[in-house]
């Protein structure tokens, strides 16, 4: 077992595959507005469908509820799950900016150091960074949030 | 002229291929010889793409450094050096199946072939062809037959020709172990058919199709036959007049040749009746401004400068493949297609498709493993140096009907051993431990 393949299937990342936090789907919060995004992996079949909605109190815009189903790989189902750990009730624009950091960090070929303040239990995914074929796998739900919120819009 | 190296097989090819045989094989590709992740690399994954042994390389070298022109056109010697080997390599693809020179037209890859021979019946349609092509039209009423377990490439290109001409697209359905449904088969195919397509042997199930059979089928319904002979042109003597086929395609790069090109086999008095599909140079006999004639079969079909070097070295690669004997090739092969199923059925959790242990089947195997998504398990078996192919396969509604989203595949060649098999098993029996898969 080499340490990378011990880097990229971490404890904290199998628990996650097989707990599925944010599954299955949900119905939206009465009076927010929601939105739905099925996304699809064309080369493993790894599918999502995602949906959030979002509270606007005047002040400001935030998550008030995300749920999936969805079949995969481990690293899709539990990237998935540790997204809807991490941003419940943030920030829309906070939210936004946490995805790019993910994306960024999932694009640097192990380049980049996972900040775990940020992230989260998603500073566990850094290893997927090191294998390029599998970082559509890893960003699958969280392509499918961005794409939900502007239905939400 | 030649500096093209003797492959080890030439002086050993006696008897059945055995481990000691399959290594001296393995020399000959110099890829197979490289650590993957620390390990040595257990190359699985030829049914997806096969390795070139040296003498290939060498030939597609020898020729741009000493042939390399124009065919068909020019009076240099280069120009006439050139044909020479691009036509010779013709030949030699056509004796390997036995077919005629005139009955090989190169493609890009299978999936060109299939898509040539699916728009010449939708040219046809469009009223291309004159009346010698007559018998490709197609339209509502008209029926094609293809089966579930058709890779998409021998798919999709029926269903694009049901849409656009009108006619249905049907298909004969798989039973539970994967082998085609001849009762349904037999009321499937009837006056109303006009294509039967189906694969020779299986990417995923590794099943043998009989051939025979549906072409009976087939031609008491006056229907053409197109054959996909991608798993089987690389692995086992296949001659397309005893099977009596109409149209059979394959590629280059499955039987130990180069990526771009590919191989239609079709009955000559056929391809000279076909609407041309992709149209341009070389394949004209007159042009005016208003329309052009069209030279008969092959160059009917090869518009635009061709696939040269890859035609002489999927020449060489066939060279290879005849010395090292076919039939060799495919009891070496089926004896690794044997090892992998029953290994794989002992471990526990892990379900095969297609045909069990003892039942015939060419030298894959796409397995299940309970718990474990196959992209996990191609991730794990990598890190051991295991290349094998996870996914879909290019047959979905296959692994829909199976119940399942994506498997994983191992699929074997002339230079796999038993030992590159029994690694293979001692890692796969390792990965529901690891992902803790109950």
């Amino acid at each position: 077992m080499s340490a990378e393949l011990q880097q990229l299937y971490q404890q904290i990342i199998l628990e996650h595959a097989k707990k599925r936090n944010g599954s299955p789907l949900a119905d939206p919060p009465q009076g927010d507005k929601s939105g739905e995004s099925h996304m699809l992996n064309p080369t493993c079949g790894d599918e999502i469908t995602l949906r959030a909605a979002v509270h606007d109190d005047g002040a400001g815009i935030t998550l008030s509820a995300i749920s999936w189903d969805g079949q995969g790989c481990s690293i899709s189902m539990a990237s998935a799950s540790v997204l809807s750990d991490l941003v419940q009730g943030m920030d829309r624009e906070e939210l936004l900016k946490v995805v790019d950091t993910f994306r960024e960090l999932m694009r640097s070929r192990g380049s980049i150091e996972a900040d775990e303040e940020i992230l989260g239990d998603a500073a566990a995914l850094s290893g997927v960074s090191r294998y390029p074929a599998r970082v559509k796998c890893a960003m699958l739900a969280w392509v499918a949030l961005e794409e939900a919120l502007l239905a939400a819009n | 002229m030649s500096v093209v190296s003797t492959p080890a097989t030439l002086k050993h090819a006696a008897g059945m291929i055995d481990d000691a045989e399959a290594r001296r094989i393995r020399n000959d590709f110099p890829i197979l010889n490289q650590q993957v992740n620390g390990s040595p690399l257990v190359y699985l994954d030829s049914g997806a793409t096969s390795q070139n042994p040296l003498c290939v390389l060498e030939a597609e070298q020898e020729f741009y450094e000493q042939r390399n022109a124009a065919v068909h056109r020019g009076a240099h010697m280069l120009a006439v050096s050139a044909t020479d080997a691009f036509e010779n390599a013709r030949e030699t693809v056509a004796g390997f199946i036995n077919a005629g020179m005139d009955e090989v037209v190169w493609t890009s890859n299978a999936t060109e072939a299939i898509n040539l021979v699916a728009y010449a019946f939708s040219n046809a349609s469009a009223g291309r062809g004159g009346d010698a092509a007559s018998r490709f039209v197609l339209g509502p009423g008209d029926e094609l037959v293809v089966t579930e377990m058709e890779h998409h490439a021998n798919l999709i290109p029926w269903q694009e020709l049901a849409f656009r001409t009108g006619a249905t697209l049907r298909y004969i359905p798989v039973d539970d172990a994967g082998a085609l449904r001849l009762d349904e088969a037999e009321q499937i195919i009837g006056p109303r058919t006009k294509v039967v397509a189906f694969t020779h042997a299986s990417n995923v199930l590794g099943t043998i199709n009989p051939v025979g059979t549906l072409v009976r089928l087939a031609r008491e319904a006056g229907a053409a036959v197109v054959l996909d002979a991608c798993q089987s042109v690389p692995h086992m003597a296949v001659d397309v007049k005893a099977l009596d086929v109409d149209f059979a395609a394959f590629s280059g790069h499955k039987m130990l040749g180069p990526t771009g090109i590919g191989v239609l086999y079709g009955k000559a008095e056929l391809l000279n009746a076909m609407p041309p599909f992709l149209t341009g140079g070389s394949m004209i006999t007159t042009v005016t401004m208003e329309k052009a004639d069209y030279l008969p079969s092959p160059q009917r079909f090869e518009a635009g400068t061709q696939r040269i070097s890859q035609a002489v070295a999927l020449a060489a690669a066939v060279d290879y493949l005849r010395e090292t004997g076919m039939d060799r090739i495919h009891a070496w092969e089926a004896e690794l297609g044997q090892r992998l199923v029953a290994g794989l059925e002992a471990i526990d959790g892990v379900r095969v498709l297609g045909p069990a242990a003892g039942a015939e089947r060419i030298g894959l195997a796409a397995f299940d493993v309970d718990g474990v998504h196959a992209h996990d398990v191609g991730q794990f078996l990598d890190d051991k140096g295991i290349a094998v192919r996870v996914g879909h396969h290019c047959a979905q509604p296959l692994h829909r009907r199976l119940g399942l989203v994506a498997t994983t595949r191992a699929s074997t060649y002339l230079y796999n051993t038993t030992d590159d098999v029994d690694a293979f098993l001692d890692a796969v029996a390792g990965v529901r431990p690891f992902f803790g898969a109950n």
